[in-house]
């Protein structure tokens, strides 16, 4: 069944006619390019297609085109402003949180909600957080390690939690 | 990209990371574009049949269905494989295993894709099948492949040194010890991806990940019948891969769906569940061992037997299964030992490369024996350890010399003085109520590259620039695990030039030279001294251009810095860019091949071995230590702390060097723990990473990783192999510390709380 959807993503309206049925992760990928949402296992249990919604990380091969309705989109691709990262990305680079970076976009965008709900988590806490994201090739320590310095040393200025 | 790359001249920062943490680097998985095709295989679901036929009329006659695909439509020799050629592309006699691919679809869209899977009929006759390594070994049992001369044994091992029997007579202590280790899945969060066109000239263009794209071109052209120099193979960024990627997975299904589809790109992109059915696994083991030792506690001899499920194909068991038994007797003096292994032909899943590549399943064997044996003589585990590490000179306990880099008593010794050995009793006696604490250890070795015969050698391509800078073309896959990173330092520290100077070129078979597989921890070291190499050459290069200019007689005046060439007597500085310009074409480049060296032991005649990899020449080595606590009310194994201490020659990059023991470490916890894929007959029971439990945040530890000083003269800069060896140590360490803390050594992994519960009921807590 085809639907008139208009949303925002990164920031840009966006009118649209589709199949109400896709799920977004395909809709980002597929019609927007926007190949940083990654899907590695399609049914919510690693993190990896991590989106937020209205500032709130969703996983984006659960949801369903037409949840988007009204609402403002945020992927990895729309998180820096093009020049410079945003600090969690700069924390991640930094820290060596990233090896293969599979998992990372998805990773960066579930830090980034979990700043907004907790500003300043210790180390257990950082781990709660991102225990919905899967990652293999890095054990999280340094994963953990850049959202702790994150938290350590907020950058200046900038917006820590964007909502798209 | 450059705007994010903080040039840092040190190299912390891995050249790739800011295209990764924006979305902005491409994987398999992210090519589409116009007129996209989707292809998909429909698969066997049965694990031992004879293919009778296929019945694809239903499912053609759906709209947006392109063709469909079976054994028919292939002009090669329909068979891929490494060392045998023993798997079908489509099948085409009968089924081996549950994941063999039966038709291939091609659609529109994903939509008709999966309806037309749906509705295609595959007729199948069953046949008895096999599903037990054992029972693979009757005489009478159902055969795999009819025609292997050894029926379902793919391939067998024996190494014997010393006089066995006889020493085992005069120990003074001896242990027996049998551990069963079950499947590990990968689960790189990539699953197996690719994309593909039929060029207008006529050329197919192949975008995969994969760790192998050179030996991949060669096998699917033999298996379509297509001429090699046809196939471009590119590797983007890969999105993991720990040996899952080490040979084919979509590539030859692609080239063909691009065959009949010519100009139209082709996507495939199994998902998790078609990952889990299809890939290949961690080899299942069953591992029988008996040690002795004198009464000093120095070893004596070893009887080992090695069993491997190999599953249904090749696909490198053999050469696992060497491995493991190359490494059966661990870093150890053993002057007598008597070890066979199997590799083993069975309908289950398939088995192949997963990281340590064979070792992990030996190892947990070998260093759990270690340690009831060390309670045996009332020793303490380090200390049994220490008396029988090798050292640089000895031979180790297959009879091979030790004449490279060798520093395991080094480990051993700063694991002695470190915090988490010698407070280990204060915080074991310091568990909570219902806890129980302990500390295992576990000492590893890795052999690195390709062992005697295959000749391990990679080529590398340096270019100056038109602006300056430096191109390095790699044709060795990093699939996440910095070794281009670490491409960039060597040739930087070379050409005295920082990140922002130095570019890489990833492997693509028309660009980039053969390096080999990403394989073997072998990938820095053995492209890494051929690209100092050409490094070095196209310096030189640069320098007599240099001194012409400047008009200098001496060429040791002639320096090369940052962006320039300088003389030192009198300062003048000549950019690169007009290096590059004056330079002809020819000799901005250099290239240049290494063969990494072979042992020259020979503790097996057998060819078969030996072509198998046996034995190795470069080992690294280390000790890891795991501390846990023991849930007796649930039976959850936490581990709490963890070390490990390596022995790797020289740390070039450290960051990237903790990124690999840390990611070991943690695959290996997983392993030890909570992973488990599970098949019942022909099902496969585990099929999505809901039911395979990967350690998540909340599950690991902090871990530290402390590299010993070391230095391997014939490694670039001094570095061994460090990519395998982290993930031998955390399962015996693990078993043993759960031995330590609570008295119980299970019989297989992972130590799941049910099965601890269950062992800590039987012993009555
Ligand atoms: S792909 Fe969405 S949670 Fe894994
Ligand atoms: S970096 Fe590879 S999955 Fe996380």
């Amino acid at each position: 069944m085809k639907i008139r959807l208009s949303f925002r993503l990164n920031g840009n309206p966006i009118e649209l006619e589709t199949d109400a049925e896709r799920r977004v992760v395909d809709l980002l990928r597929e019609d927007f390019g926007f190949t940083g949402t990654k899907e590695a296992c399609g049914s919510g249990e690693c993190g990896a297609c991590t989106i937020l919604v209205e500032g709130e990380s969703r996983l984006a091969c659960l949801m369903r085109v037409g949840q988007l309705e009204g609402r403002s989109v945020l992927t990895i691709e729309g998180l820096s402003d093009g020049k410079h990262l945003h600090p969690v990305q700069q924390a991640f680079v930094e820290a060596g949180a990233v090896q293969c970076g599979f998992c990372t976009p998805g990773l960066i965008l579930g830090t980034i909600d979990l700043l907004r709900r907790n500003p300043r988590p210790d180390r257990e806490e950082i781990r709660e957080g991102l225990s919905g994201n899967l990652c293999r090739c890095t054990g999280f320590q340094k994963i953990v390690d850049a959202v702790e310095k994150v938290v350590s040393s907020p950058a200046e200025g900038s917006d820590p939690c964007p909502v798209g | 990209m450059t705007t994010f790359s903080p040039d840092l001249a040190n190299f912390s920062v891995r050249f790739d990371a800011p295209g990764k943490v924006t979305g902005a680097e491409k994987y398999a998985a992210d090519y589409y574009g116009p007129d996209l095709v989707w292809a998909g295989v429909k698969r066997a679901g049965a694990a031992h049949a004879r293919l009778k036929g296929i019945d694809c009329r239903e499912a053609e006659k759906l709209p947006g269905i392109l063709g469909i695909l079976s054994h028919k439509d292939i002009r090669g020799t329909n068979r891929q494989g490494i060392i045998r050629r023993d798997q079908p592309v489509l099948v085409d006699d009968k089924v081996r295993y549950p994941g063999d691919a039966i038709a291939l679809v091609l659609a529109e869209n994903r939509e008709a894709l999966g309806r037309a899977l749906g509705l295609i009929r595959v007729h199948l006759e069953p046949l008895p099948g096999v599903f037990d390594l054992e029972a693979a070994l009757a005489e009478d049992a159902p055969l795999i492949h009819e025609h292997h001369p050894e029926g379902n044994v793919l391939l067998k091992g024996h190494l014997l040194r010393g006089e066995v029997r006889e020493a085992f007579q005069h120990c003074a202590v001896l242990v027996e010890f049998v551990f069963q280790t079950p499947y590990q899945e990968h689960a790189y969060l990539e699953t197996e991806a690719g994309w593909a066109r039929m060029e207008p000239d006529g050329s197919l263009t192949l975008v995969a990940s994969t760790q192998t794209p050179f030996r991949d071109c060669f096998e699917v052209a033999e298996a379509l019948g297509l001429d090699r120099e046809t196939i471009r193979l590119k590797v983007p960024a890969c999105g993991g891969a720990f040996g899952g990627k080490d040979g084919i997975t979509v590539q030859s299904l692609l080239a063909l769906a691009a065959l009949y589809c010519p100009g139209r790109p082709v996507k495939m992109w199994w998902d998790r569940e078609e990952s889990f059915t299809v890939s290949c696994k961690r080899h299942p083991a069953r591992l029988y061992y008996r040690l002795g030792a004198d009464s000093e506690g120095r070893f004596q001899a070893l009887e080992a037997r090695l069993h491997y499920d190999t599953g249904p194909y090749d696909h490198l068991g053999g050469a696992v299964m060497t491995l493991g038994l190359e490494h059966a007797g661990g870093p150890y003096r053993l002057p007598n030992i008597d070890l066979k292994a199997w590799a083993v032909y069975t309908n289950n899943p398939l088995s192949g490369p997963f990281r340590g590549f064979g070792v992990p399943q030996v190892n947990a064997a070998l260093e759990q024996t270690i340690d009831l044996l060390a309670r045996k003589l009332n020793l303490s585990p380090l200390e049994i350890r220490k008396r029988n590490a090798v050292v640089a000179g000895d031979q180790n306990a297959i009879g091979v010399h030790l004449t490279a880099s060798t520093h395991l008593q080094e480990c051993l010794a700063v694991l002695e003085t470190h915090p988490l050995w010698t407070g280990k009793e204060a915080w074991k006696a310091s568990a909570g109520p219902f806890k129980r604490r302990g500390v295992g250890l576990a000492c590893v070795m890795h052999g690195q590259g390709y062992g005697p015969v295959v000749p391990d050698v990679a080529t590398a391509k340096i270019e100056l620039t038109g602006p300056g800078c430096f191109r390095i073309y790699s044709g060795v896959v990093d699939m996440g695990q910095g070794n281009s990173h670490t491409y960039l330092q060597i040739a930087g520290e070379i050409l005295n030039q920082p990140q922002s100077r130095l570019e890489i070129v990833r492997p693509d078979t028309r660009e980039t030279l053969p390096g080999g597989s990403a394989s073997a921890s072998r990938t820095t070291y053995t492209f890494g001294r051929a690209l100092i190499e050409a490094a070095q050459e196209l310096k030189q290069k640069i320098r007599e251009k240099g001194a012409e200019l400047f008009g200098a007689w001496d060429l040791e005046e002639v320096i090369l810095m940052p962006s320039v060439v300088s003389h030192v007597p009198t300062g003048w500085k000549i950019p690169l860019s007009r290096i590059a310009g004056e330079l002809a074409p020819e000799d901005c480049l250099a290239i240049h091949s290494f063969q990494a060296p072979i042992a020259l032991d020979r503790p097996s005649p057998d060819p078969a071995l030996q072509l198998h990899g046996l034995p190795h020449l470069i080992f690294s080595y280390g000790v890891h230590l795991a501390a846990v606590e023991v849930d007796e009310l649930t039976g959850l194994v936490e581990v709490k702390k963890y070390l490990a201490v390596s022995d790797c020659g020289r740390i070039i990059n450290p960051r990237i060097f903790e990124q690999q023991i840390q990611g070991g470490i943690a695959q290996g916890l997983g392993y030890a723990l909570t992973e488990e894929f599970r098949v019942e007959q022909e099902k496969v029971l585990t099929r999505d990473l809901a039911a395979y439990i990967l350690p998540t945040a909340l599950d690991l530890p902090d871990m530290e990783s402390v590299p010993v000083a070391s230095f391997e003269p014939s490694g670039p800069l001094g570095l061994k192999g460090g990519g395998e060896i982290a993930v031998d140590g955390p399962l015996p360490a693990v078993a043993n510390a759960l031995a330590e803390a609570c008295g119980i050594r299970l019989s297989q992994n992972p130590f799941t709380p049910e099965r601890v519960l269950r062992a800590l009921r039987e012993q009555g807590v």
